[in-house]
């Protein structure tokens, strides 16, 4: 499974050098170990999640340092990122009383918008949300607060009832209940991850392809032509995915800020 | 006729290799296609008739466009189960 294409692509795997296209594919997202502690295996993916958190938490701590009335520098671009996340996606879905929300759906944008972008940076250029375990942490904390908001406002009876689907037909109800326990408890995290983790995977892998593609094409041959093809799908690509990984960090926090607004109050 | 049966049998090992699941996958994705472009469409219908409630509308619009899109990527497990090896 550790077997990287990129190493035969570099050994000078070209077209009608009497090798195929190494094409990219799960083998991909894996990687050797940069170090290994007893049994625990530190991988590049952990590397871009923490250093994608550094950089959240120092951007922030050194805009907020010493706030001032008048904004200067980097404090303007932190107030720009923060007063979007507050009128874009808190204040429709949750509204002014919803604002003591505000520290979670920040840092939680903040933190899916660079690991995202993590994919498009050189060198690094691996989106660790592309492998789930990275996602399914965010979305057990999500899932797990607004359960929990969902007892405390509207008390456990309350909260189960409100499930209850109200003005249908009897006979409708015992299917209707099961798939609206499911829909709360199990699709919604569900779907709410896997969103995530399938763009980002998808994302890398497009470009994988067009990258290994490129460089496999090159050759003194009618194949630089189809490179330069590819080399300017990379780009095409590339702006695509920059467009992406803003929406799927918009639309986790929307989403994230709908279920919350669903807990604090009953649905309609 | 054995030879003709032969050759199909031939034929039908060689017609397997075809990436099925990927084939499985561009279909899978005609549904969502359809479904992303109507309710950006009706959300800007709506927005056109209504510009005062263009953001309640641009919040439902982001919560159909995410389950509509779900389905899209949900397929793109299909070339990963029946790739031909």
């Amino acid at each position: 499974m550790i077997a990287d294409v990129r190493v035969d692509a570099a050994a000078g795997c070209h077209i009608f050098s009497g090798c195929g296209f190494p094409a990219p594919g799960l083998q991909n997202f894996y990687f050797k170990p940069l170090f290994t502690v007893g049994s625990f295996a530190f991988t590049k993916p952990m590397l871009v999640a923490v250093l994608c958190t550094v950089i959240v938490i120092a951007f922030f701590g050194v805009a907020f340092w010493k706030p001032k009335v008048v904004p200067r520098g980097v404090q303007n671009v932190a107030e720009i990122g923060i007063l979007f996340v507050r009128d874009q996606i808190l204040r429709p879905a949750l509204g002014r009383k919803g604002d003591s929300y505000l520290p979670l759906l920040v840092s939680l944008f903040f933190y899916i918008l660079v690991m995202n972008l993590m994919e498009l940076i050189p060198v690094i250029q691996f989106p660790a949300m592309s492998k789930i375990g990275f996602v399914v942490t965010p979305v057990v904390i999500i899932y797990v607060l607004y359960i929990y908001l969902g007892f405390k406002n509207q008390g456990a009876w309350g909260y189960i009832r409100n499930m209850w689907p109200s003005g249908v037909p009897f006979f409708i109800l015992p299917i209707l209940i099961p798939i609206e326990l499911l829909r709360f408890f199990i699709i919604q995290p569900f779907t709410l991850g896997i969103r995530l983790f399938a763009n980002m995977f998808a994302g890398h892998l497009l470009l994988a392809i067009f990258m290994v593609a490129t460089w496999y094409l090159a050759s003194l041959t009618i194949g630089l032509l189809f490179a330069a093809g590819s080399a300017v799908m990379v780009l095409f690509v590339f702006l695509l995915e920059l467009l992406v990984d803003f929406l799927q960090a918009f639309i986790f926090t929307t989403l994230t800020a709908v279920y919350l607004s669903s807990s604090l109050e009953a649905a309609h | 006729m054995s030879v003709l049966a032969g050759t199909l049998a031939t034929a039908a090992t060689t017609t397997l290799q075809i990436n099925f699941g990927a084939v499985g996958y561009g279909l899978a994705a005609i549904g969502p296609g359809i479904g992303i472009g109507l309710v950006f469409g009706h959300a800007i219908e709506a927005m056109a008739r209504q510009p005062e409630a263009t953001g309640r509308i641009t919040l439902y619009m982001w919560i159909g466009f995410s389950l509509t899109e779900i389905l899209a990527l949900l397929g793109l497990v299909v070339p990963f189960i029946f790739h031909a090896s």
